[in-house]
């Protein structure tokens, strides 16, 4: 069973996902900080493979995959660094990135490493639905990998019906219509959340983009299966001088 | 005018999925989703209307001055031996091609029932002719540009504040053309319900590359009737345009696209050298992959992060094309040349004082290939001057010696 489902099954409420750039703030913390992650009491981990013209990304994380590219970090690095991961962390991990990178890596080649590593689950927000139904599922499935579609507060009934549909894994809910990392007020937002849970969906719903500390994060589970939060999360470890007690302060501060 | 007609049966337009051969598509994400597919449902039945042609021509003509003229240029047909033709986009309202787009564009924002209007600008040209319509129409405006092109294209700056719009500077990245559609493309998705964002060439998402290209294609078809009257003859035998992103060249090319007789060339800025590593000459330099939500020929790093290009050039200062062009490339309906900023340089300095015309830089690309095209006497060319060379003056200055 894919670590995805299994968490769901186990623990459908509170989750917190907490997203971070790989290679940021050092090419080599990545694994320090998904280790962090872990024993801090997180549900699952979203690495972001830095893009250099990530469009759907506010500035917070634009700096940090700046910096990773700067570090070196890249897709075939990422591979090299998550070699063996798999001893030390057991948290469902998502890879989040933009498709250029990954078509240039090749579709099967990238979900084929992201199998051998043991990675969980994808997150393409610009990949189309039509592409991915009609070119690459069935590798996503030979590799029993999850690709996790988007939902905004703009998307239509039929349309959440049908990404609900093609989407495994769970529903990643836009909190707001804004790029990652804006203050919206998450009170705006509530309506959007309650009509989502009517809609019993056949995947779980996590909420994501603006959550950034315990009420926010509390605002979103009262809905939802749980929440994603990023740039709060890498706004916090960016000049990190001690990453361990960052993470560990930062984590505490949302669920303590 | 013609700017709704049916291109369903050509190998060269773009394909009811969005695509030009491999090349199209709309890598959006979800946030820009509702957005885009309104667009794309609603934009050829919208410029079909006869009350929208209706307008959009009466605008043309009596606002942008249309049509341009088609300049035989002696004394440069003289040197090049070969009947030289301008087609005087740089005589429109605001100075270039890109005015055609605006107009459409913003007919079209107001029949979407949309308040605000986004966009980006590289030479400021786009900018300039966004602002400029937004205050004919009332509309509120806000254009990106890379921090880099503020310095570079002043006087287009001052013209944008003037005219009432705010320009935001984008210091991202290369802090040009592609970091301010990048920042354009986060404010749409900051403000999806009443904004439209009027993209300035035949780049983004499908139904951008087709709808700019139609609204540009004005161009060819005054040529064709202008050719027509002057030689006997529509097509041309050769038509020359540079590309940035390839909106005049979209437009230029537009009704000859399937009259396989006329060579179509497509000149882009190689910069210092299309080998140096400063350069934007994307045929030569790029392979396949996506910018802007659109896959086409882009120049990137082996692991796909955009790389920064190079050009004096602001408005070919851009590391994609649009995929109608990538399509032209790999099919080879069109000729890929480039040109070098020293070249443009040269060129801008002769048709200055061969004809007592200032060309913009980018369309100085586009003059610099006549010395390199195996040209006959009898052969007809027509070069898309898509605009004037006002903004680059203090560039032509420097480099004047
Ligand atoms: C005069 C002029 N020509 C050409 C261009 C390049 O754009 P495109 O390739 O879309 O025609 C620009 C862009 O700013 C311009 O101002």
């Amino acid at each position: 069973m894919n670590r995805i489902d299994q968490l769901f099954s186990n623990k459908p409420k509170e989750i917190l996902n907490i997203y971070c750039t790989a290679g940021f703030p050092a090419l080599n913390d990545t694994l320090t900080i998904m280790e962090t992650l872990q024993q801090s009491g997180v549900d699952m981990i979203e690495l972001g493979m830095p893009f250099s013209d990530p469009l759907a990304d506010g500035p917070v994380i634009q700096e940090s995959s700046t910096r990773a590219i700067a570090n070196g970090m890249r897709v075939s690095v990422l591979f090299e660094q998550l070699k063996g991961f798999r001893d030390r962390i057991s948290l469902p991990v998502i890879l989040m990135g933009y498709m250029n990178p990954v078509l240039q890596f090749g579709v099967e080649n990238f979900c084929q490493k992201c199998a051998e590593t043991g990675v969980d689950g994808i997150i393409l927000p610009d990949l189309p639905m039509d592409e991915f139904e009609t070119e690459y599922r069935p590798i996503f499935e030979k590799y029993d990998l999850h690709l996790i579609f988007l939902v905004t507060p703009e998307t239509s009934e039929a349309r959440i019906r049908k990404i609900d549909a093609v989407s495994t894994g769970f529903v990643y809910a836009v909190s707001s219509s804004s790029t990652t990392g804006k203050d919206k007020d998450m009170g705006d937002q509530q309506a959007y959340f309650a009509r989502l849970k009517e809609m019993k969906l056949k995947n779980p719903v996590l909420i994501g983009f603006g959550i950034k500390d315990k009420q926010t994060f509390a605002a979103a589970c009262a809905n939802s299966n749980g929440a994603i939060i990023g740039s709060a999360f890498v706004k916090a470890i960016e000049n990190s001088t001690n990453l361990q007690s960052s993470i560990q302060s930062f984590v505490q501060g949302i669920k303590g | 005018m013609d700017i709704a007609v049916n291109t369903s049966h050509s190998k060269y337009h773009v394909n009811d999925k969005g695509y030009y051969g491999r090349f199209g598509g709309a890598y959006i994400p979800e946030m820009l989703y509702p957005n885009v597919e309104e667009l794309k449902e609603q934009y050829l039945q919208i410029i079909s209307e006869p009350a929208f042609q209706a307008e959009f021509d009466q605008l043309l003509t009596d606002y942008v001055g249309r049509p341009s003229p088609l300049f035989f240029a002696k004394r440069l047909s003289e040197k090049y031996k070969a009947k030289i033709y301008l087609k005087r986009e740089d005589l429109n309202h605001t100075g270039a091609h890109k005015v055609n787009n605006t107009i459409g564009q913003i007919l079209l924002a107001q029949r979407l029932g949309k308040k605000k209007i986004i966009a980006e600008t590289g030479a400021g040209q786009h900018g300039v002719a966004t602002a400029t319509v937004c205050a004919l129409m009332g509309l509120e405006c806000v254009v990106y540009m890379g921090s880099i092109d503020i310095e570079r294209q002043a006087p287009n700056v001052a013209r944008m504040k003037m005219l009432g719009a705010t320009v935001v500077p984008a210091t991202s990245g290369s802090k040009t053309l592609k970091d301010a559609t990048n920042e354009a493309i986060r404010h749409w998705i900051n403000h999806p319900v009443d904004t439209h964002y009027i993209i300035g060439s035949v780049v983004g998402p499908h139904p951008y590359p087709d709808m700019v290209a139609r609204f540009q294609s004005v161009v060819s078809e005054e040529m064709r009737k202008q050719l027509l009257e002057k030689t006997g003859n529509a097509n041309p035998d050769y038509v020359i345009a540079c590309v940035g992103g390839g909106s005049n060249a979209a437009g230029a090319f537009f009704h000859y696209l399937d009259e396989e007789a006329v060579k179509l060339v497509a000149v882009e800025a190689a910069g210092k050298g299309v080998n140096s590593g400063f350069s934007a000459a994307t045929s030569q330099l790029g392979k396949m992959g996506i910018i802007h939500a659109s896959k086409t020929l882009l120049m990137q790093t082996e692991d796909g992060q955009i790389v920064e290009p190079h050009s004096i050039s602001a408005g070919l200062d851009y590391p994609g094309v649009g995929p109608l062009h990538a399509h032209l490339y790999e099919t080879g309906r069109a000729q890929f040349l480039n040109a070098t900023d020293d070249e443009a340089l040269a060129a801008a300095y002769e048709l200055s004082l061969l004809e007592g015309i200032i060309p913009a830089l980018e369309s100085a690309h586009a003059l610099a290939k006549l010395k390199d095209l195996p040209l006959k006497p009898e052969d007809v060319v027509v070069v898309c001057l898509s605009g004037r060379g006002d903004k680059d003056l203090e560039t032509y200055i420097k480099h004047l010696k």
